[in-house]
């Protein structure tokens, strides 16, 4: 369902991808790892169209359509969602009308009728129940004053709500304690599909016992430069980036 | 958000014509030759069968201003205005005999203010929704105002200022110029000299005004300016809330606005002032568009009493305007809250004064400038606790926000404090549109325009949740619309 080729993609003017090429299949998760700089979040903000990360080679086919030139909101609307790192605050703005304007923006552009709000109220407090999201959250302003632990299971409500094709979760492990992070893998583990599948980036091993992967990638300098099982990440816990990454060299 | 949806799908039915109040009606006018003098100012008395004491009051005016500089303090720039260029009066011809009911109202005049979204028709009182009065000013006169029978059952006097000045002449006389002395500023003195028509309130002792209160004031012949003037007196323990909205076809040439309102609260009673000004902003490359110098101030005359300004101005070319609050009585309290949206080459200077005078006075303050193209936005604001002010607060708390890197905001406060109990707060922060927050929207599927939109909207609500519930949604579109264009 996506197909990565020969990516090249820079920022500001400097090369970040150097040739990736990656392949998921439909239900699969990939993980990527690697160091700091590997251009992790690089691939993430590619995939996702956001401005200034411009490919300059290869090409990346989603459902046999290619992604390049499409605009975000397009992707999205398609199925193409992304778990931020650092989810964003919109003061002023309350969760639930977040929520229930970007859900209708996505239904429109599908061509599909929108929700009335009381049908959406009763399908958001049933996602949000199982990811201990209270109704009193709903109500702030998005992002706001949210502990970290928060603003992670906001960002999966909001993948279970638009029930993605394809979801990149850009180190959603980071800044959690190990309740929070649980919590954030079942819901993650809850949404697994044979018509859904995922890219989890991360650095480090731990959130893989959780969400155990199918297949693990190195990415090193722009490419990835290592594939395998669920082991190689119990093989890069023990050993490091660097011995990989030197022996690939 | 649902309103942001609709506000697209507005937004969207504009097509090219992005200003959609631009229309001219075409009606035959009744105008006075260019120019201001000494006979203008009678013709204009005359016109309105006033008084001998109000044209009195007139041409000392009118005399004092001759002697009056423009103010240029303010951070805006424009080119200087030919006051014998613009006519002081233009009213529609079938206005002659003013009609004395909606039946009598000429039917284009009608179908302008439908084509503004203005009711003028006095629909039967649907379950759940409550009705507004209006009075529609067009050019320099009142052309019509509704619901007169139901407020005067409840004692309330709401008509046109000329019509007040025939038959309530001692109201008037009382209260003129009480709040805004004749010669307190270039434009109000040129207003109290030329003035030609505006609202007048009256809410007696006691008395809850049983509906909305709103003036739609338009303007529709070229060079013309509009002065309009605007009193409304609150009785002990008596409530009001009002509403004005302004709106002007779209002209090559700059147009005068400059109105006076003066607002009077007695003991424990209160005023609620809101406006939607949408005047026409000039075009994208800052051609046309209204000059708005505008005098507006609130009297808490009376113990426990509060005036509470609402503003949300996302028109004209240059804005000029500082809606105050005098706090004369004890324990009484002032409020200003304001929207200022700049687009393109707008420029505004707005904020207020809250003159703290009485004992436990209390005022709060909060403004949220927004600047897109090239636009400059200023706040500017005055705080002031007399030494006699004993336990006076203030809350000022004023956020600018910028849409891209050739606009401005600035923020000028000046806090003046002569009585040590007193308590003043100032918090201000700048902040830019932030592409993390957009691009954030947008992967969950809202374009940018619709983004930008909610991210304002998300801004300002602190403000819009003052304004009445009727004007809410109308606010919040139009906040979206004015920025329309602004990114990208």
């Amino acid at each position: 369902m996506l197909e990565i080729k020969n990516l090249h993609a820079e920022v500001g003017g400097k090369e970040i991808l150097k040739g990736l090429s990656l392949s998921i299949g439909d239900g699969e998760v990939h993980a990527i790892m690697g160091p700091n700089g590997s251009g992790k979040s690089t691939l993430s903000y590619v995939l996702s169209g956001r401005e200034g990360y411009e490919v300059r080679q290869g090409d990346i086919t989603y459902c046999g359509e290619s992604l390049i030139g499409m605009l975000p909101e397009e992707r999205a609307a398609k199925g193409v969602f992304l778990a931020f790192q650092y989810p964003l605050e919109i003061p002023g703005v309350s969760t639930m009308n977040f929520l229930r304007t970007a859900y209708n923006a996505q239904l429109k552009a599908r061509g599909v009728e929108e929700l009335d709000a009381a049908s959406f109220l009763r399908m958001v407090r049933a996602k949000a129940d199982l990811l201990k999201v209270s109704s009193e959250m709903l109500k702030r302003p998005l992002n706001v004053g949210f502990s970290g632990g928060e603003k992670k299971r906001n960002e999966i409500l909001q993948m279970a709500l638009f029930e993605p094709r394809l979801a990149i979760l850009d180190e959603t492990d980071s800044g959690l304690d190990i309740d929070a992070l649980k919590l954030v893998a079942d819901g993650v583990n809850a949404l697994r599909a044979p018509d859904r599948s995922m890219l989890v980036i991360t650095h480090y091993q731990r959130l893989l016992d959780y969400i155990i992967p199918d297949f693990v990638h190195v990415l090193s300098n722009g490419r990835i430069i290592k594939s395998g099982g669920k082991e190689l990440a119990l093989e890069l816990e023990r050993d490091g980036y660097e011995s990989i990454v030197s022996s690939a060299a | 958000m649902v309103a942001v949806q609709d506000t697209v799908k507005d937004v969207h039915a504009l097509d090219v014509d992005k200003y959609k109040y631009g229309f001219v009606t075409d009606i035959e006018s009744d105008m006075a030759p260019k120019g201001l003098n000494e006979g203008i100012i009678k013709f204009i008395s005359a016109k309105k069968n006033e008084p001998e004491w109000m044209l009195e009051l007139r041409l000392q005016a009118f005399d004092r201003w001759k002697e009056m500089e423009e103010p240029t303090w303010a951070k805006v720039s424009y080119d200087s205005i030919d006051f014998q260029d613009i006519h002081y009066y233009a009213a529609p011809k079938s206005d002659a005999d003013r009609p004395e009911s909606l039946d009598d109202v000429d039917p284009e005049l009608l179908k302008t203010y439908e084509k503004l979204g203005i009711p003028l028709v006095e629909q039967a009182l649907l379950a759940g929704v409550k009705n507004v009065a209006v009075d529609a000013v067009f050019d320099s006169v009142s052309v019509v105002t509704t619901f007169k029978e139901s407020l005067a059952e409840a004692g309330v006097i709401f008509c046109p200022i000329s019509e007040a000045l025939q038959k309530h002449p001692e109201l008037v006389k009382k209260y003129l110029g009480s709040v805004v002395p004749m010669s307190d500023n270039f434009y109000a003195t040129l207003n109290s000299a030329v003035f030609t028509d505006g609202s007048f309130v009256y809410i007696p002792e006691g008395v809850r005004c049983p509906m909305e209160l709103s003036t739609y004031f338009r303007i529709n012949e070229a060079n013309t300016g509009q002065f309009e003037r605007t009193l409304i007196i609150a009785e002990k323990g008596s409530y009001v809330s009002y509403l004005e909205g302004c709106t002007a076809p779209m002209r090559d040439e700059n147009q005068l606005h400059a109105a006076v309102v003066e607002l009077i609260a007695m003991e424990d009673a209160e005023i609620k002032y809101s406006t939607v000004q949408n005047w026409y902003p000039g075009d994208a490359e800052g051609k046309g568009g209204i000059y708005n110098f505008v005098t507006k101030r609130g009297d808490c005359r009376g113990a426990n009493s509060k005036i509470s300004w609402t503003q949300v101005e996302t028109g004209s070319a240059v804005t000029w305007k500082y809606p105050s609050c005098i706090l004369r009585g004890d324990n009484s309290v002032g409020e200003f809250y304001s929207i200022a949206i700049t687009n393109n080459h707008q420029q505004a200077d707005t904020g207020t004064k809250m003159i703290h005078l009485g004992k436990n006075t209390r005022s709060r303050i909060i403004s949220k400038g927004i600047s897109a193209g090239q636009a400059q936005s200023t706040y500017r604001g005055q705080v002031n606790i007399n030494r006699k002010a004993a336990g006076a607060r203030n809350y000022t708390q004023c956020d600018s926000l910028l849409i891209g890197s050739k606009c401005g905001a600035h923020t000028v406060p000046y806090i003046e404090s002569r009585n040590p109990s007193a308590i003043v707060e100032h918090e201000a922060t700048t902040s830019k549109l932030s592409e993390e927050q957009l691009f954030y929207c947008r992967q969950r599927g809202l374009s940018e325009e619709e983004a930008v939109a909610l991210l304002v909207n998300g801004f300002c609500r602190d403000v819009l949740q003052q304004l009445p519930m009727e004007f809410a949604v109308e606010a919040q579109k139009l906040v979206s619309i004015s920025l329309e264009g602004s990114v990208g």
